[in-house]
């Protein structure tokens, strides 16, 4: 603090006496000169707390636009559509990073400065509280009466033996106490501080948590059907994220044979169709030894832990089984081909591509088919479409559409397999219309031109997990519980300081003073105060007369009144 | 968690009643309080002395001399300048006596409540309690049978959350009440408020009892919603202190200025039944502080429930965010009042956009933009 120095020092102890926060006083304008001045000045101004609230008011604006503009690191398809739909804009929010907010330049910014700001405080801040707690609680101040809560009393009892009582009975109600020459100085509450800086601490515990799992993570996707298995690596994965120090060849040693799953909805009122339960039925792994298997079930939020990794139930749909007869009656394809659910009813598209069909009429041929799985299809969808009325799988049906040609699987190019590209294919023909089937289980159809048949032989169900590797996860979880605890030391903690000060007056007899001081929000030091200086007059009764009355304030105590402060900012 | 299946409908039927009962008796309460502050009004001006009076009274009993009285008379600096003081006197063989008395003439005084010093309208407030304890019984016995009928907790959608929601405030109000806090002045926005909330539950968001969807099977919801709405009654208790703070300190100001009614030109004699706009301030900044530490619990509580069900703690789910800007909002609002030193009205709007931001993460993210927490059940 600046203004102190020009100060005597008996008034440096009593401004000492009268901070009750390790908080650090601030100053407005840049002190010293040059580089080295402005440098500190700036260091000083992000670490005020001026500076730490605006970065906070900041940083809740600043994740604003993310909740309401698409965002990539959820949904990437819905930021695709959203772009298509917004043409003009787009390019611009895609400069501003308003597609993938808490990872853009300027969100980034706000917090790494927050940290550091918080960094810039708190590491001063524990250090002069470890001060505080070496050193005695400060000395009375000269002039008690000036304290916020005060009493005073005449006594017939010896000054030194009401010190020492008073020492002894503020001991007794937990408060650090010294008795020094004269008076005594006593300080309780400290958990206020040390609540404090835990919380502040805690964050950064939160976001090395937070850090470690975004280096060291990875998170894969995996499509199962049932009666099929799965070994967690690169190769059998459908999509996989990796970090700086998990990558595809880091992948946890297990695998799981996905052996039945369970679906459940409502079937009456107004929330019919809305899943009751979903459930995979699975035999786990864990290393390279695959035969050693394990029951185990995973449901939506109950994720199961395999060597390191967990594995999350994700979604489920039906995979249709069929079977491709080519023009010579061989078998040329057959399984189940996983459909993708559209709505909530378990409408289901997909595509069969039967790349080993052969040749036909001399020149090597494919085949394609197109169509919607629906579980509970309609009595009659000339109107609505193909849609499905329920999830379950109540009257099943199969719609098909036929392409010829060339799939173009032999060209190397990865190829979505749940998309047919057309580009080289001719779509069937019955009749001049388009070819088209609706098959019920054990129902074939014979494709026009000869290309052979296909048989719905009935369907399979699918669940799709998420495979995630993730650490730093308790360091997270122990920083949010340090975090509350801290917290609630820090708000209901009250840190307040007693003086007791017994002096032999001119008279023969003893002034005995009390005086509190504690932050404004409470009242209660009031009532302590009382109490104590009630038991103490146990020691030092009070005479008949008058109590003295405080003297008034000195004109000049003014400017240093404690209940307000010189610097506006480091108020209590 | 394991839960029965099926659906009772009795129960839940009979749920639905004791709502509509619960908001029938709810409604008049509110009408009793409204004719709490009527009635109230006019004998608002005769408070201050009475309360002097009494004052006196205590007084003068503290200071008649009692063989081994030990008595100290504290003197207190408020913030505002002036002194009080505090008289603790302990006799031999009575208790401690505490008398507080303003020697300050600057010193606020709390206003005497709604009904001010008629005793009609002491009556229809008391009246208005009774009532509110009836409506909170049937509107307790909505929710348990509410969950009763479908054996789970009852907040797994938006309706249920709700009726849930309001009931914590109420019951909060009548606990205030029991706990001999003089708040009965809260009565009429807390009535006007549990109406307005099942109101909106029972013609928007309402469905049918149902089992719940399995992305909500986890005894995490039993925590994460609780608390959640602990902290929305308290919350909206704060702000209800709040916004009453700015108007008594609005009015306090327009008294100095010499004119004679509160903000809005709403009559004066509103404002001079309130507590004293310092005692306002301190109880909105008591609320908050107390449900802040909560609110942090509930958002990590939310936090391990995402990873249980998706594999991550966090994903900027609109839920998410918006929960994580409340709570920065209430945390900024804190700093500002622990480090900053605001005090006051700059405080007070800071809270009300704390609140504004709780409010949009309850209503706004669920009806208007759709996330991971499709739990609501509307539209
Ligand atoms: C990451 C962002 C931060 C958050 C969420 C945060 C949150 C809080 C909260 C909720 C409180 C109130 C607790 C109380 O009343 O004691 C508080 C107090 C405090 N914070 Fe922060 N804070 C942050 C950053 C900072 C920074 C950057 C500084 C330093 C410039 C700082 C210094 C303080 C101080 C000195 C107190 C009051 C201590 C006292 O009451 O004696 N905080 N903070």
């Amino acid at each position: 603090m600046s203004d102190t120095r020009t100060r005597p020092p008996e008034d440096v102890t009593d401004a000492e006496a009268e901070r009750l926060s390790s908080a650090p006083a601030e100053s407005d304008s840049p002190t010293g000169i040059g580089v080295l001045g402005w440098f500190r000045w700036m260091w000083r101004q992000l670490t005020s707390m001026r500076v730490a609230l605006v970065l906070l008011f900041m940083l809740s604006l600043a994740a604003i636009p993310g909740s309401l503009i698409p965002q990539n690191s959820q949904n990437s398809f819905k930021v695709e559509t959203w772009k298509a739909a917004h043409k003009t804009v787009a390019p611009i929010y895609d400069k501003l990073q308003l597609f993938d907010v808490y990872s853009s330049v300027w969100f980034s910014a706000i917090y790494i400065l927050l940290f550091v700001s918080l960094a810039g405080c708190i590491i001063p801040r524990t250090w002069q509280f470890v001060g505080v707690l070496r050193a005695k609680p400060p000395a009375a101040p000269r002039n008690l009466t000036r304290m916020p809560v005060y009493a005073a009393w005449h006594s017939d009892a010896d000054a030194g033996a009401v010190n020492a009582a008073a020492y002894q009975r503020l001991k007794k109600r937990g408060f650090r106490a010294h008795l020094g020459t004269g008076a005594v100085a006593a300080e309780k509450g400290y958990l206020r501080e040390v609540g404090n800086l835990l919380f502040h601490f805690s964050l950064f515990a939160l976001l090395a948590g937070f850090a470690w799992a975004s280096l060291g993570s990875g998170q894969g996707g995996k499509l199962v059907i049932e009666g099929q298995g799965y070994a967690n690596t690169m190769t059998q994965l459908d999509d996989f994220t990796g970090s700086a120090f998990y990558t595809s060849e880091d992948l946890d040693a297990f695998g799981f044979k996905l052996d039945g799953f369970t679906a459940r909805y409502q079937t009456t009122g107004d929330q019919i169709g809305t899943a009751r339960e979903f459930t995979a039925h699975i035999r786990y792994w864990k290393g390279e030894d695959d035969t050693k298997l394990t029951k185990g079930d995973i449901q939506v939020n109950h994720p199961l832990e395999i060597g390191g990794s967990k594995v999350f139930l994700i979604g489920h749909g039906y995979a249709p089984v069929v079977t491709v007869k080519n023009a010579k009656g061989e078998i040329v394809y057959a399984g189940p081909t996983a459909f993708l659910p559209q709505d909530s009813n378990l409408t289901s598209t997909g595509v069969i591509k039967v790349n080993d069909y052969g040749e036909k009429d001399g020149r090597k041929t494919q085949l394609g088919f197109q169509g919607y799985f629906l579980p509970t299809a309609p009595d009659d969808f000339n109107k609505t479409g193909p849609i499905s009325l329920f999830p379950a799988d109540a009257k099943p049906m199969l719609v098909l559409t036929a392409w010829a040609g060339d799939l173009g699987t032999d060209s190397g190019l990865p190829q979505n397999v749940y998309q047919l590209n057309t580009q080289h294919l001719t779509q069937l023909k019955q009749d001049g219309d388009i070819a088209r089937a609706r098959l019920t289980p054990g129902q074939g159809w014979t494709l026009p031109d000869g290309y052979g048949t296909i048989t719905f032989d009935g369907y399979q169900q699918w669940a799709s997990f998420t495979v995630s590797h993730r650490p730093g996860n308790a360091v997270a979880l122990l920083g949010a519980v340090c975090a509350i605890l801290g917290l609630i030391g820090s708000l209901f903690v009250q840190r307040r300081r007693i003086w007791v000060r017994a002096t032999p007056t001119a008279d023969g007899r003893t002034l005995v003073e009390v005086a509190g001081l504690a932050r404004s929000e409470s009242a209660k030091i009031a009532e302590e105060l009382a109490d104590l200086a009630v038991d103490l007059q146990d020691d030092a009764p009070a005479t008949e007369d008058d109590p003295p009355v405080p003297a008034a304030a000195e004109p000049e105590a003014a400017e240093s009144d404690p209940t307000s402060p010189a610097d506006p900012n480091s108020k209590e | 968690m394991h839960l029965a299946s099926g659906v009772d409908p009795h129960l839940a039927d009979l749920s639905n009643k004791l709502i509509y009962s619960a908001m029938a008796v709810y409604l008049i309460a509110m009408f009793a309080h409204m004719f709490e502050w009527t009635f109230g009004s006019k004998g608002a001006v005769a408070v201050r002395s009475a309360e002097q009076a009494n004052l006196a009274e205590t007084v003068a009993a503290a200071n008649e001399p009692a063989k081994a009285a030990k008595k100290v008379t504290v003197t207190v600096a408020s913030a505002s300048g002036g002194t009080t003081t505090l008289t603790r006197t302990a006799l031999a063989d009575a208790g401690a006596t505490v008398v507080t008395s303003g020697r300050d003439e600057a010193e606020e005084i709390d206003g005497p409540g709604a009904a001010g010093t008629s005793e009609k309208g002491d009556l229809a407030g008391r009246i208005a309690v009774s009532l509110t304890v009836l409506g909170a019984l049937l509107h307790a016995g909505a929710v348990l049978t509410r969950g009763l009928s479908v054996m789970r907790w009852p907040w797994g959608n938006m309706y249920e959350f709700s009726c849930a929601f309001g009931l914590t405030m109420v019951l909060a109000y009548l606990g205030l009440l029991a706990a001999k806090k003089k708040v009965r002045w809260l009565g009429l926005p807390v009535m006007v408020a549990v109406l307005l909330i099942l109101g909106l539950a029972v013609s928007v968001l309402y469905t049918d009892s149902e089992q719940l969807v399995p992305a909500l099977h986890s005894y995490w919801l039993a925590i994460h919603v609780s608390t959640a709405t602990i902290c929305g009654g308290a919350f909206y208790a704060a702000f209800v202190a709040t916004l009453l703070f700015l108007g008594k300190d609005r009015y306090d100001q327009r008294i100095e200025l010499g004119l004679t009614t509160g903000p809005f030109n709403t009559p004066a004699s509103i404002w001079q039944r309130l507590p004293a706009a310092g005692s306002l301030d301190k109880l909105s900044y008591r609320i908050n502080a107390m449900v802040f530490p909560l609110w942090t619990f509930t958002i990590i509580a939310g936090a391990i429930w995402a990873e249980a069900a998706w594999g991550k703690y966090w994903e900027w789910d609109p839920k998410e965010t918006w929960s994580f800007i409340t709570w920065v909002a209430y945390a900024a609002y804190l700093h500002a009042r622990a480090t900053a030193g605001w005090k006051g009205r700059k405080a007070a709007y800071l809270a009300l956009l704390a609140f504004a931001c709780w409010l949009f993460n309850f209503y706004g993210v669920n009806i208007f933009v759709t996330g991971k927490h499709s739990y609501a059940g509307v539209g």
